[in-house]
């Protein structure tokens, strides 16, 4: 599997193997794991309702067949495959986080985990003095000191332009360049569509953005309201925040927090805040250092702890 | 020398004529592609890694833009055969390799979900022992199904030789520079059309038909193998990640 190729002695990979069975074992996931498909196979369809076919089928013979490897859904007339690891499907209003590319006329290009890279218009992005007037050449000619290549940035998705990339929009405050934090790529499947996808995680002083993309943004945190009223003064603002280096305890904290989700992705855990916050409040209780969260030790008793707690939920069920 | 022992009726290699050698898969061995996969097929080990869909790069390239393009590069290792190769890439038979294996794929992914985008297949000959384009699609395909590409059926390769007056299914390297007829297929498993034929030497007709058609059960049965290993790892995927 797409390990952390972890050397584990004996004993760790007997653990392992348990774990991993269990977790495999569970009710949920077997009825999950019945419905899963590969390339070419047929989807047991009930012929007399007028099945809608949707992503990820083909029809070959009037049955039909798949064409992604994944879990086959149904909702009410539509069966559709859910491909696992796939590049991000995207949605209008979801919240991504993409790095600036390319600074083309009037607009920037971003990287985004998507067949094609999407597109940030000078017009969907707040000018630095905040007031809302029309873009004149003079602001295309400073875009440079907005964005410039490699930046990270905050955004929504808009809508789809006509040749299918995307158009995206960064007009409110929460959106914008990221600083002072890392960037995290995983699988977009692990992370789910939810109301929220800012998370202030308080005891740590950082800013977790869980980009519905598969790009995971862990930083300082950085207040928004008080940005808005930095942004309109003429303080040399830039100079200032560019002086306040991170403290040394919030960069651990970023650290932590960063493996913390790397080990989730790599084992293929949904991301959410809680099992975040579960996996670092756990790494410190057991005084694991940073680098050793990567390691095989941890690795092992994240598994274990996920198999347990699965297998509680299943209980409670009952 | 006697390819096919004529008192057992075995090979060099202790196989029997219609006997395929080992096959093994994993996927998921280089993290940072989209997809990747290794293949062995006995001694000969392939590794294939996908990228994509993603932004075209090259704009000059971009012929079509209703359809994906796809782009594929096969190279061997430096020490992946015997004597150290010289030229891994760009010599003749890597560029014809490239374009068959790149002609096979596009035949089988359905381009048209996935305009104004780039596949890359990137495959490597780790270990080269004979039969490396069938290991090199094989290894492809299941690439292709660990990036999440829509494909219309599996496409799964196998080569199959006549020496010694025998069909012989799955030619080794000893086997394959005997100078026989070494006939390459390539299948769609369970559409049953052909995307690959490929043969060196000669053969008459009626041979040829027996040497193929045991080239396609050969790839009707790594076919099967490779299912097996693609839904498994689905399951596993969607297992770890729980509700």
């Amino acid at each position: 599997m797409r390990d952390l190729h972890l050397s584990l002695n004996q004993t760790q990979r007997v653990r392992l193997q348990a774990a991993l069975d269990q977790l495999e074992s569970d009710a949920s996931s077997t009825a999950a794991a019945a419905a899963s498909v590969t390339v070419a196979d047929t989807i047991p369809v009930n012929h007399e309702d007028n099945i809608l076919k949707g992503h990820g089928t083909s029809d070959l013979d009037g049955q039909v067949v798949a064409t992604l490897c994944g879990v086959v859904e149904r909702v009410n007339k539509l069966v559709y495959v859910r491909a696992l690891r796939s590049r991000y499907k995207p949605e209008v209003g979801d919240i991504i986080v993409g790095r600036v590319i390319e600074v083309a006329p009037k607009r920037w290009r971003l990287e985004i985990n998507f067949s094609q890279d999407a597109v940030l218009m000078l017009s969907s992005m707040n000018l630095p003095d905040g007031i809302q007037r029309r873009r004149t050449a003079v602001d295309e000619l400073n875009m440079r000191s907005i964005f410039i290549e490699n930046d990270v940035i905050c955004a929504e998705v808009r809508g789809f332009q006509h040749d299918g990339s995307l158009h995206l929009q960064a007009r409110s405050q929460k959106y914008g360049k990221l600083e002072k934090g890392q960037l995290l790529t995983v699988p977009p499947y692990l992370v789910k569509r939810r109301k929220q996808h800012f998370h202030h995680l308080e005891q740590y002083d950082v800013d977790l953005i869980l980009g519905c993309n598969g790009f995971v943004w862990v930083g300082q945190h950085v207040d928004t309201t008080t940005k808005e009223s930095t942004l309109l003064s003429d303080e040399p603002s830039d100079k200032e925040e560019t002086n306040n280096a991170v403290p040394p305890e919030t960069r651990r904290n970023i650290c932590r927090i960063a493996n913390a989700i790397r080990l989730l992705s790599v084992i293929g855990l949904t991301l959410s805040v809680e099992s975040v916050t579960e996996t670092v409040e756990e790494s410190v209780r057991a005084n694991v250092q940073i680098n050793e969260m990567l390691g095989a030790e941890f690795y092992v008793q994240t598994v274990e702890r996920e198999a347990q707690r699965r297998a509680s939920l299943v209980r409670k069920r009952r | 020398m006697e390819y096919v022992n004529p008192l057992t009726g075995l090979r060099i290699d202790g196989r029997r004529p219609t006997e395929m050698r080992h096959l093994k898969a994993q996927i998921g061995v280089v993290s940072k592609a989209d997809g990747s996969a290794l293949f062995e097929m006995g001694n000969t080990r392939v590794i294939a890694a996908v990228y994509g869909p993603r932004e075209v790069q090259n704009r000059g390239q971009q012929m079509n833009n209703n359809e994906a393009l796809v782009r594929c590069e096969y190279s061997m290792a430096n020490f992946s055969t015997g004597d150290r190769a010289r030229k891994p890439k760009g010599d003749r038979r890597s560029t014809e390799i490239s374009l068959v294996i790149r002609q096979t794929m596009e035949a089988c992914i359905l381009t048209k979900l996935m305009p104004r985008s780039q596949i890359d297949i990137f495959v490597q000959v780790l270990q080269a022992d004979g039969g490396t384009r069938s290991a090199c699609i094989n290894a492809a395909t299941l690439a292709l199904a660990d990036a999440g590409i829509p494909m219309r059926d599996i496409v799964t390769s196998c080569s199959a030789g006549y020496l010694c007056t025998m069909p012989l299914l799955d030619l080794n390297y000893a086997e394959d520079s005997a100078g026989g007829p070494d006939v390459t297929v390539g299948i769609l498993a369970k559409m049953d059309k052909v995307t690959l034929l490929q043969m060196d030497a000669k053969l008459p007709l009626d041979t040829f038909e027996t040497v193929m058609q045991l080239a396609i059960e050969g790839c009707k049965a790594i076919a099967q193998y490779i299912r097996e290993i693609m839904l498994q790892n689905t399951k596993q995927l969607e297992c770890r990640r729980g509700s």
